[in-house]
């Protein structure tokens, strides 16, 4: 009797897998359609820094790993094969040898060989004087400043070779900013035209317009892609765009473009989006020129920093949604997230009150007071997801008799802008390509960086920096990476107000897209998209 | 007549001579170049292809060498190169005009059926419930930004249709392309209705006090003879010259409804390539709208002659 019973449950368990394959099973064919948010700068992942290029341009290209696009989590423990089969550590752990997919063609049908490998990392770390073919703007050249060299051994293997162990090296070579260039394209038709392994071939991209990508036939990740096409249509403005996606014109909104209040009216009216909200590892921070009087004294930063209510900032900017962490993406999405009872410690975290009256002890003593409050101006990026924290920044500076006035900044002079150090005080966005403490630190906290808009340098903290990036104990670098944390917080570095929360919707029958909770930039290939329609 | 045409003409090259200054040099005096923004996301550049491409767009010459560049490029049909997209700007700006005329013309259109009739019945019925209504209806469409009227219209579309009539898809024929740009250019021209509507109103009102058009009644002319064939046609002269201005005002609404129905045409252009400070095509995007500007009010001058025969230029 009971074997007989586990037959049935045996039969009955087979015959609903059968049955149930057919609706699991992804159908090929269709175009995905999603609208973007704005004209990307141009096609070259590697040439520009910002997710305008990233999520459209992804599938066009391969790196030589890849974070696991199945997990939400980015992390340096799963990572994925890509253009690399395999890679080894040497003992010393500073010479990194991968072993390549042969057989794999770029789009215009020239082999995929070591030697393109070698080319990409030739360009990402050319110095001013190096001739031939080389990329106009190069903004993460500080990633790769513990690379000593890259070689080929053959078409099919190369070896990196640090100067020091670098642990987070394998993260950074997983970054959606990470793709492999053909050397035989140049740095210009990367801009215009670009050519990839990816499994989507680049169509055109029309100024203000569109951009068309059709499926890779000869991809080699065999019945990827499913998609026949992606055509984005660019859409500046929001509301527009919100009402297309609602009226059914597209099958996905640009990332993260759905704000929490903008969320009611899609669900609204368009009870049956998926969507899903989650931190996009972008953080709205203060900056403060430290070469500009009066902000090269050290007292008036602090005031600033003391002035924050970061919470207020969260309950109107997202409805409480956004998050509260020092300079790294907090828990549980975060990987090097600061525990809680050590954040409450960081200068600027406690009660705001308290806070608030020992920063206008500091200003009074400095002479400042509500009769005479210090006048600045407050320079932003001119779009609403700078602006709105802006305004609110320039309210609670009033607390402490500093009288803000909003600068917006076009944007494309942002950039330009904060680098030269144009400005007094400003509210910035920074987003990090990848969840690792390197990224973060080597690019916004040391000396040489030049998207260390601040100025900020102390060699103290550089050298922490340093040692942690070299820490191969993934416990022992945390701790190391919260005591970098605490010092940045202690300076008044660039103090982060919150870490940024968003939503990105879909329609019902887009299936197969995994958004990554700890980088907005990974995970844009869609080669496991797919359309139930 | 031909002195008037000359002095005109003369007068017209004049105009341009001063808007091009003037547009090549507020161009230069707002803050930041195109070689700057290129390269502008901070982390290592390529000093060299800086360095070529101010060159290329003469930033290392004097202002007005500058200048003499642009114009006498200009006059060859050399457009220069759009530096964003690295394309030759014609091949970006060509594509675009037709689809802005387009839009334009039937706004203009919409703007003159709707406008001048209402305005007659407006001015026709004085006093009564439809003029009330119709003055109120023209008072709305002064008030109303339009971009809050195009996105109540887009509002109303999918809330009640179900579909958005914005420009995702090129349209494969004219009149596909003429149905889907006949939302955006009644946004667009309900403004310029009301004005029109509220000008021929006050224009009918004074010509109808007029002893001829009551010499015009007590000869037994029927009202539509006396309203159209003998009122309007003296009514008409001022509301010809607004909708002379009010075709070049056209441009500035366009922008703002270019945008919301996300239609690919010049004007919404011109303010992406303005913030991303790419002269070649604001300049000559600019300078074209000019010419428009100052050939539609040409043409204003000119359908004065043929409106009214009294009219005269002296020789």
């Amino acid at each position: 009797m009971r074997l007989h019973r586990v037959a049935v449950a045996a039969v009955s368990l087979a015959g609903s897998v059968v049955l149930a394959v057919p609706a699991l099973a992804q159908k090929p064919g269709g175009t995905l359609r999603i609208y973007h948010r704005d004209m990307p700068p141009s096609a070259s992942i590697l040439e520009e820094a910002t997710i305008s290029t990233n999520m459209p341009f992804m599938a066009v290209y391969n790196n030589l790993v890849m974070f696991d696009p199945k997990e939400k989590i980015n992390s340096i423990d799963k990572i994925e094969p890509d253009l690399a089969t395999s890679w080894s550590w040497d003992d010393g752990k500073t010479k990194l040898t991968m072993k390549l997919r042969e057989g794999v063609k770029w789009h215009d049908g020239k082999p995929f060989t070591a030697k393109d490998v070698v080319c990409t990392w030739d360009k990402l770390t050319a110095e001013e004087s190096d001739k031939g073919d080389r990329l106009r703007k190069n903004p993460r050249r500080v990633w790769w400043q513990n690379l000593k060299d890259v070689t080929a051994n053959g078409n099919y293997e190369v070896t990196f070779q640090l100067n020091r162990p670098q642990p987070s090296f394998l993260a950074l070579l997983a970054a959606g900013y990470t793709p492999v260039y053909p050397c035989h394209v140049s740095a210009r038709d990367m801009r215009t035209k670009p050519i990839g392994t990816g499994p989507f071939k680049f169509v055109e991209m029309k100024r203000n317009e569109s951009i068309r990508l059709v499926k890779n036939p000869d991809y080699w990740k065999k019945g990827h892609p499913y998609l026949d096409a992606i055509e984005w249509r660019i859409i500046p403005n929001r509301s527009t765009r919100i009402l297309a996606f609602v009226a059914g014109e597209f099958d996905l909104t640009f990332d993260s473009d759905v704000t929490f209040p903008l969320l009611k009216d899609v669900k609204a009216q368009a009870p049956n989006a998926v969507c899903e909200a989650r931190p996009t590892n972008v953080n709205t921070n203060l900056i403060v020129n430290r070469d500009a009087a009066p902000f090269d004294n050290p007292k008036i930063r602090e005031a600033m920093m003391l002035a924050l209510d970061r919470k207020a900032f969260s309950d109107i900017l997202s409805q409480g949604h956004d998050k509260l962490g020092a300079s790294m993406l907090p828990a549980p999405e975060g990987v090097w997230a600061m525990p809680e009872d050590m954040l409450k410690e960081l200068p600027g975290f406690g009660d705001v009150a308290k806070n608030r009256a020992e920063a206008r002890k500091i200003m009074e003593g400095l002479g400042y007071s509500a009769d005479k409050p210090l006048k600045i101006k407050v320079a932003t990026r001119n779009i609403a997801v700078y602006r709105d924290p802006a305004a609110i920044l320039i309210d609670q500076l009033k607390q402490i008799y500093i009288e803000g006035e909003l600068e917006p900044v076009d944007t494309p002079l942002w950039h330009a802008k904060v680098a030269r150090k144009d400005y007094m005080v400003g509210l910035n966005l920074t987003g990090l390509g990848v969840d690792d403490p390197d990224v973060n630190f080597y690019e916004n906290f040391t000396c040489k960086s030049e998207r260390n808009y601040t100025g900020y340098c102390n060699p103290d903290v550089e050298k922490m920096i340093n040692a942690q990036s070299g820490e191969l104990d993934k416990e022992k670098r945390k701790k190391m990476v919260w005591e970098v944390e605490r010092k940045l917080a202690e300076d008044g570095a660039r103090p982060v107000i919150v870490h940024n929360v968003a939503n990105t919707c879909w329609q019902p029958h887009m299936k197969g897209l995994v958004l990554q909770h700890n980088s907005i930039y990974n995970n844009w290939r869609f080669d496991d998209v797919w359309l139930d329609k | 007549m031909a002195a008037y045409l000359v002095h005109r003409t003369f007068l017209m090259i004049l105009t341009l001579f001063g808007m091009s200054v003037l547009i090549f040099v507020l161009l230069r005096v707002v803050p930041g170049n195109i070689s700057d923004i290129l390269f502008d996301s901070a982390g290592f550049v390529n000093p060299a292809e800086k360095a070529r491409i101010e060159q290329e767009l003469g930033l290392d010459q004097p202002i007005i060498t500058q200048y003499w560049r642009w114009i006498s490029d200009l006059a060859q049909g050399n457009l220069g190169y759009a530096y964003v997209t690295e394309r030759p700007a014609a091949e970006e700006i060509a594509p675009r005009i037709p689809v802005t005329v387009k839009l334009a013309v039937l706004a203009l259109i919409f703007s003159v059926i709707f406008g001048v009739p209402l305005g007659v019945i407006s001015a026709v019925r004085q006093n009564t419930p439809l003029d009330y209504f119709l003055r109120v209806l023209s008072l709305s469409g002064l008030s109303l930004p339009s971009f809050w009227l195009a996105l109540l219209i887009l509002m109303a579309f999918v809330h009640y249709l179900g579909f958005i009539p914005i420009y995702t898809d090129p349209p494969d024929s004219f009149w596909k392309e003429i149905g889907l740009l006949s939302v955006p250019a009644a946004a667009v021209g309900f403004r310029s209705s009301a004005l029109i509507m509220r000008l021929t109103r006050s224009s009918m009102l004074e010509v109808l006090r007029q002893d001829y058009i009551r010499t015009a009644r007590s000869k037994g002319a029927s009202p539509g003879t006396v309203n159209y064939d003998h009122a309007l046609r003296n009514a008409v002269l001022p509301v010809v010259t607004i909708i002379g201005i009010e075709a070049a005002f056209l441009i500035g609404g366009l922008i703002v409804t270019e945008t919301v129905f996300n239609i690919p045409g010049v004007a919404r252009f011109l303010v992406e390539a303005a913030i991303w400070r790419d002269y070649p095509i604001v300049q000559n995007l600019v300078m074209f709208i000019a010419i428009v500007v100052v050939f539609a009010n040409f043409a204003v001058d000119m359908a004065y002659m043929l409106l009214d025969p009294r009219i005269k230029y002296a020789d």
